[in-house]
């Protein structure tokens, strides 16, 4: 009986378990339906290629989540600091100043999110609504709704370090966004800033009464997730070598879906970076992977659907667990009590 | 906490509060308040449901600006718009609140420390050590006797008394030269209920200041030095222990309540 509590306790603790089961079960799906692709190396490099972008700024927002925030300003970013890196590279020939200028557009953008939700209390999902438009606009009127190729950059050494291939094989990005999700996990889990967020998420009184500064923490936060989805719009620039006024326009249902399956609780208070991390790469995989297995295109959203539905559930039911730890402290709690009796 | 040899700093008032008004939105809570704790003082702070007692410590806490008044703390006069919780946590001012100072999705361990959490260089906290120190409090000064909460358990899946009961042992922890307690007994069995007054008098006996809160007449009669009765934001009376017995403080808060009704109703 003791064991058994244990076990289960262990299988509620470590974090993110049922979406890395979805994944693994996802992973042997695709294997079994279409061997030739899925046993070769191939197609996880092409995931690991693909994914990156979108993962950075999914890990920011598991953070803005977690304060029971939203941001939907997002994909407007990835254009902007696009536009920023390559028009500061064409302009100026500098990869690194472009590179600056870009993450600094992005702290522009989710610093004045956070003062319009933080300073004027306008609720999150209007501001960053509104931001979206505004900064996806400004990006089309400023590149005048063209397309730059930036072809050279692939020579200098951004590139090779950010999105070249580690032994000719591993894309760089992957390497990247996997360091940035152990540093942002550390940072909701360890550090206080995580702490404040998930306090503020979960009752902003409480936040409030034991001395957290929600104004500042807030704001802080929009601009932590500023910076990372530009980080993402650099990676996607870089990678196609190439930017387009619309980049990233694709990115807002992805992402906010792989915050979602990864079992993060739009409730807020809580966030898993573990669950996001594998939630993300279900998604990146799931068209390629509907595709190669031969059932045609058309089912592709059908079976994404189906699939985040399942995640979802699955993790509801594990966090269930926590009503059945109520249940054993109280039947501990009652057998203690006959033990002291006699 | 309570090494009762160390030499507290000289001032004559832990807190005093001049003419403070608050009103929320258009609700006058507190009214011309003047209330003040002498060093080593326990004030018992008391009134009906609704007479803004909450609403006077939070002001002192920081929680929120009072609307208008004057706050001194060990008699130095502090800028109101620069006052916050932290800066009362710098002031030694500890505080267990009446409800919401606990955050139900997060672990035990974490409400223990947040807001004052053990951290290293880079502001990274050492969970070890305050799982550690959380323990101890938990078991040594609080006496959880271990009926399958820890400090890692969920503060959503503890009782009432329990909550009340981190609440408490924060408060002893972080040793405090003034201790706020707002009704920090409601949920408490009897034996727990004694041990907080023996904590309140070890306030007392280590030279240190108390404002509590409670309904309970004979619990602050038996605790407090002076009794500060509270009525709808005003402050209708101010009595030394010595010179009223317990029946006769219960007798003047149910006149005074009934006297209040009275003059209403004609
Ligand atoms: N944050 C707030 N916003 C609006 N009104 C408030 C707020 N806090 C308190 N009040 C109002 O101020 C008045 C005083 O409330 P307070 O909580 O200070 O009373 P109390 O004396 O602590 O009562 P109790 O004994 O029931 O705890 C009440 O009328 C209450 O409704
Ligand atoms: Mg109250």
């Amino acid at each position: 009986m003791r064991v058994y509590e244990e076990k289960r306790s262990l299988l509620v603790r470590i974090e993110g378990l049922p979406i890395i089961g979805v994944y693994c079960l996802l992973i042997l799906v695709f294997i079994f339906t279409s061997p030739r692709v899925f046993t070769g190396y191939r197609i996880y490099m092409s995931f690991l290629q693909t994914v990156p972008p979108q993962l950075v700024i999914a890990l920011g927002l598991t953070l803005v989540i977690t304060a029971g925030e939203i941001d939907l300003s997002f994909p407007a970013v990835v254009a902007f600091s696009g536009f920023l890196f390559s028009y500061v590279y064409r302009t100026f020939g500098t990869p690194w100043f472009a590179f600056a200028a870009a993450l600094a557009g992005g702290a522009l953008i989710g610093y004045a999110n956070g003062i319009l939700i933080a300073r004027l209390g306008v609720p999150s999902i209007m501001a960053t609504l509104a931001a979206q438009f505004f900064w996806n606009g400004l990006t089309t009127l400023l590149s005048q709704g063209l397309s730059w190729n930036i072809v050279t950059i692939r020579g200098q050494l951004i590139h090779s370090l950010f999105v070249g291939r580690i032994g000719g094989v591993v894309p760089a990005q992957a390497v990247w966004t996997l360091g940035i999700a152990v540093l942002v996990w550390f940072i909701l889990n360890r550090h206080q800033f995580g702490e404040s967020i998930m306090f503020i998420g979960d009752n902003v009184q409480v936040a409030q009464v034991v001395g957290i500064n929600v104004v500042k923490t807030k704001i802080s936060l929009f601009t932590f997730h500023g910076v990372l989805s530009a980080l993402g719009g650099v990676l996607l620039t870089l990678e196609m070598a190439n930017f387009w006024s619309t980049q990233g326009s694709g990115f807002l249902l992805p992402v906010m879906a792989a915050v979602f399956i990864g079992g993060t609780s739009i409730a807020g208070g809580y966030g898993t970076i573990v669950g996001t991390f594998f939630g993300m790469y279900i998604i990146g995989s799931l068209e390629a992977g509907v595709v190669a297995s031969g059932i045609g295109g058309y089912w592709v959203r059908l079976v994404s659907g189906l699939v985040m539905a399942f995640s979802i559930i699955l993790n509801i039911s594990f966090k269930n667990k926590s009503i059945g730890e109520k249940w054993n402290k109280m039947l501990r709690s009652q057998a203690e009590k006959k033990r002291n009796k006699a | 906490m309570g090494e009762s040899n160390t030499v507290r700093e000289k001032y004559v008032y832990s807190v005093r509060m001049v003419n403070v008004d608050k009103y929320f939105g258009n609700v006058q809570a507190l009214s011309k308040v003047n209330f003040e704790v002498r060093n080593n003082e326990i004030v018992g702070l008391i009134g009906d449901n609704g007479a803004g007692k909450s609403t006077l410590i939070k002001t002192i806490t920081g929680v929120f600006p009072p609307t208008s008044g004057e706050l001194y703390i060990r008699d130095e006069q502090i800028t109101l718009s620069h006052y916050s919780v932290k800066q009362a946590h710098n002031w030694k001012i500890e505080t267990v609140y009446q409800d919401k100072s606990l955050a139900d999705k997060q672990d035990l361990w974490r409400n223990f420390f947040v807001g004052r959490q053990i951290t290293g260089p880079l502001g990274f906290i050492k969970v070890k050590e305050e799982k550690r120190i959380a323990n101890d409090v938990l078991l040594n000064m609080i006496g959880f006797r271990g009926a399958g909460i820890s400090v890692d358990s969920k503060v959503a899946v503890l009782s009432g008394g329990e909550r009340q009961g981190v609440c408490i042992g924060r408060a002893m922890h972080f040793d405090a030269d003034l201790i706020i307690l707002d009704e920090p007994t409601v949920a408490l069995s009897l034996k727990e209920v004694r041990k907080v007054l023996n904590f309140v008098h070890k306030i007392k006996d280590s030279g240190r200041s108390c404002i509590y809160i409670s309904h309970n007449m004979a619990d602050v009669h038996e605790i407090a030095d002076r009794f500060v009765v509270l009525d709808r934001g005003t402050i209708v009376g101010n009595i030394k222990k010595e010179d009223i017995s317990l029946k006769d403080l219960s007798t003047f808060l149910l006149d005074y309540a009934h006297g209040l009704k009275e003059t209403k109703n004609s």
